[in-house]
């Protein structure tokens, strides 16, 4: 017997549910310095700044620093939940305007800028970003995904 | 203006601006399934599509892929020469990816590392030492899976914490 499983294989988001405007549900990450190491060891990033308190400060920071390349992959992450499995990301463009620290909040956000279909894809224009506790946007970025065309299914 | 313009009027040496254009030597990367279990867990992503092998089989990929982000993992080479790095610390400016075809688990991955551009700027760290690349993962099929333009900043003097810098 075959289980299907739907989650997973048909479409959750269909290009033409999207329209300019639409907001991304909020993915809000609580990084400790557990999940840096954890980070360090996964994406063989061993630059000590991210695990050593006494090079992080005497690089003039209160205390260790998030990873930009683990913001980013927070970023994907908000992207694969809200298109679903059918959906691909194209394009990833993620620039480190300010550091995140370990013990607050990560809130990683998004929104539809752009719509329109290029030889027969749907594209889909979103503006993201990381936002830190206190609300400033530390990491903005923007990215461009392909989604199924229901005419075309 | 092109690459070589900008560094020319940002007083880089001579040594250092040689590095543009240089190529890291390839490495080629077997994509394990407990790598990227690894990698997903880290980052705390619970997609199943990376490590639920049933769910993934029944989705549109056929099988595990990797994160997009994942290909960070896979450091580059050296380079043909030692980078005289002058600076002591180091930061992440930022990463353009591109996303062409999916990293599957078993795929072997050519990590392949170009720098396009080295300038100077000065900012609030005082003069601060830019360099970007463009990293190409090639898959065992000879397709570009995917690529990453990445900028890495450094500056300031003192003992170097640069760790190792393969981004």
């Amino acid at each position: 017997m075959t289980v299907i499983d739907p989650g997973i294989g048909t479409p959750t988001l269909w290009f033409e549910d999207v329209v300019a405007g639409d907001e991304l549900s909020e993915l809000v990450k609580h990084p400790d310095t557990r999940q840096l190491v954890m980070y360090a060891g996964a994406a063989q990033d061993f630059v000590p700044i991210h695990y050593d308190l006494n090079v992080a400060q005497a690089a003039g920071h209160p205390t260790v620093i998030v990873h930009g390349a683990l913001k980013s992959a927070w970023l994907a992450e908000l992207i694969a939940g809200w298109m679903g499995p059918t959906g691909r990301l194209v394009e990833l463009d993620v620039s480190y305007r300010a550091i995140d620290f370990p013990g607050g909040s990560a809130t990683c956000f998004g929104k539809v800028t752009e719509t329109r279909v290029e030889k027969g894809i749907g594209l889909v224009e979103l503006e993201i970003g990381v936002r830190n506790p206190e609300g400033v946007v530390t990491t903005p970025g923007r990215a461009l995904v392909a989604l199924p065309i229901k005419a075309s299914f | 203006m092109t690459a070589s313009e900008t560094s020319a009027s940002n007083g880089i040496t001579e040594d250092i601006r040689s590095f543009i254009g240089i190529e890291s030597d390839p490495v080629t990367y077997e994509i394990e399934r407990h790598a990227v279990e690894r990698f997903a867990c880290a980052v705390g992503d619970p997609n199943p599509l990376y490590t639920d092998e049933i769910a993934a089989r029944k989705s549109s990929y056929g099988g595990l892929i990797a994160p997009p982000t994942f290909v960070r993992s896979l450091l580059p080479g050296a380079y043909p020469k030692p980078y005289p790095e002058p600076f002591a610390h180091i930061l992440d400016g930022g990463s353009e990816y591109r996303f062409h075809e999916p990293v599957r688990v078993g795929d072997r991955i050519t990590v392949t590392r170009k720098i396009i551009d080295i300038f100077q700027k000065q900012g609030r760290l005082g003069t601060m030492l830019f360099r970007v690349s463009v990293i190409s993962y090639v898959n065992q099929l000879g397709q570009v899976a995917a690529s990453q333009t990445t900028t890495t900043i450094t500056y300031g003097t003192g003992e170097k914490d640069l760790g190792i810098d393969g981004h």
